[in-house]
């Protein structure tokens, strides 16, 4: 059963066209990860199928059309993004963050027992729950920014770049984070400059160059391509 | 702290109790650009936009209180919701219909409709009332005499109201949910629909708050000078914009600030020395200001985005 189903996305700016038809499936359950370059289109894809960038072609969330559907209704529908850059609202307290993240919910003992349980996994974000959030460190705005995604309770998680500009043991960290989210059946598409890191973590993946996929499969395969382990990996 | 001063010693100088009486017209006044100087700053707070049709829907709000009371005789306070209800609705649909359509195009054009709604509204409530209107005065207003001061039931009512109108604003947006969201627009409004929240409707909000304080600044600046023309939505607007832009255009708290510092200065320069000088010496304030602090007094330097 597939999750998210990408057919054909097109996105320009003006004449630049940064994505070039590109097609995937994201299956329910499992972490797919499109590694890439700087500028081959990653970040571009994500905000194009959550909603944010106009586009051309399909997305399927499940089997709902997301044609037509504005970016904040996407979040109703099960599917949380964490931006290029983690999104933090620095003027807001980490608490705020979090409470902004559970917009679309109404279950308010739900979302405090939600809220709870994050806190308890990431106990530094509680130390520093009433500070305002541009204040906290890189590693901690990016747990801040995954939390606030999960605030939402989504069923699909679409992650920009979270090892951007953490130290390696940071990365580390987020990644065990991503894989924790993952075993609660939370579908991920992680978009990642760090071929290496990425690779061993998901399912599957896909190697994204200038606006279209290179190269898809088992992100065992891919690990041991050449063509991969040249161009990503520096081996 | 001057009228604690002043009620608390007895026997004080001619000089210092001048000094208090005048501080009680300064708050009264200040109250005023303080309400119209937020509407500016909310909006631009989440739009990055100067509404320039703020003036217009403040020198509305007494016209709107004007005519209700012709028709309708309310209650003050039943006419005060009703103005602020009316004014804010005008402003919310000034946004969506004027100004939304041109979002994410050139700045120039937003600020050009800006003026041109402004225009419009003045114009079109000249044609209807091409002279000065006498505001009617609502109630009977008695003054108290207070350790030698005089303060008059509607200085207390205008300066009562406006901070409270203030406490309620500042409770909206830093205690409920649409007031984070209204935060995080100002901070970051490309990542805000990622939240699930429909920005639109928070910004349709801001202009809704925003105009409503200006409307009602508008009928309580006409009950404290009740001469009213479609001339002052330009005069006390601009003065109002000046004070949002020295407490920091953008910040809440920064326009409540420039608000009652524009206020005490217009006051004082006109208590002291001869009133020409008033507007000379407000406008000089701001280039000293934004000479030091380019951003105002609380406001802060907009985000670098990666």
């Amino acid at each position: 059963m597939s999750a998210l189903t990408v057919e054909n996305l097109t996105v320009s700016y003006g004449d630049i066209h940064a994505v070039k038809g590109l097609s995937f499936e994201v299956r329910e359950g499992e972490i797919f990860t499109l590694i890439g370059a700087n500028g081959a289109g990653k970040t571009s894809t994500l905000r194009a199928i959550s909603g944010l960038l106009r586009h051309g072609g399909c997305v399927r969330l499940g089997d709902r059309d997301l044609e037509g559907i504005a970016a904040e209704a996407i979040v109703s529908l099960g599917m949380a993004h964490v931006p290029e850059g983690r999104g933090i609202f620095g003027n807001l307290t980490v608490l705020e963050n979090l409470k902004l993240g559970a917009w679309i919910r109404r279950d308010h003992k739900a979302i405090a027992e939600d809220l709870d349980r994050m806190l308890t996994a990431l106990p530094r974000l509680r130390e520093r729950l009433t500070q305002p959030a541009g204040t906290l460190s890189g590693g901690e705005q990016q747990m801040l920014a995954v939390a606030r995604a999960l605030m939402s309770r989504p069923r699909t998680l679409l992650l920009d770049e979270p090892s951007m500009g953490l130290a390696p043991k940071l990365v580390k960290e987020i990644y065990h984070v991503i894989r924790e989210i993952n075993q609660t059946g939370v579908t991920i598409l992680l978009v990642e400059q760090n071929a290496n890191i990425a690779l061993k973590l998901a399912h599957r993946a896909a190697v994204l160059e200038t606006g279209t996929i290179t190269l898809a499969g088992d992100s065992a395969e891919l690990l041991a391509d050449p063509r991969v382990r040249e161009a990503y990996l520096g081996a | 702290m001057i009228l604690a001063a002043a009620a608390a010693s007895s026997a004080f100088s001619g000089w210092a109790f001048y000094l208090a009486q005048q501080s009680i017209n300064a708050l009264q006044l200040g109250s005023i650009y303080a309400l119209i100087a937020l509407g500016y700053s909310m909006v631009y707070g989440v739009l990055t936009m100067i509404n320039f049709a703020h003036g217009d829907l403040f020198m509305l709000g007494a016209f709107a209180c004007l005519l209700i009371a012709a028709f309708l005789p309310l209650p003050f306070v039943v006419i005060l919701l009703l103005v602020i209800l009316l004014i804010g609705l005008l402003g919310a649909l000034i946004e969506r219909v004027a100004y939304r359509p041109l979002r994410g195009g050139p700045r120039v054009s937003a600020i050009i409709t800006a003026l041109g709604c402004g225009l419009v509204i003045e114009n079109l409530t000249l044609v209807n009332f091409p002279y000065a209107q006498r505001m009617p005065a609502l109630f009977t207003s008695t003054s108290y005499q207070v350790a030698g001061l005089t303060i008059s039931t509607l200085q207390l009512l205008i300066i009562g109201i406006s901070v409270a109108l203030m406490l309620g604003l500042d409770f909206f947006i830093y205690k409920t949910r649409y007031g984070i969201a209204m935060r995080a627009i100002a901070f970051d409004a490309r990542t805000v629909p990622l939240m699930g929240v429909p920005a639109d409707r928070i910004i349709s909000l801001t202009f809704l708050i925003g105009a409503g304080l200006g409307g009602a600044a508008g009928m309580l600046y006409g009950l404290a000078y009740p001469v009213i023309a479609p001339s002052m939505g330009v005069l006390v607007g601009w003065k109002a914009f000046i004070a949002a832009v020295i407490g920091g255009i953008g910040s809440v708290r920064g326009a409540v600030l420039g608000g009652f510092i524009l206020g005490g200065v217009e006051i004082m320069v006109v208590a002291f020395l001869p009133s020409t000088y008033r507007d000379l010496i407000s406008y000089s304030l701001l280039l000293v200001i934004l000479i030091f602090k380019p951003y105002g007094l609380l406001g802060r330097a907009p985000n670098q985005k990666v």
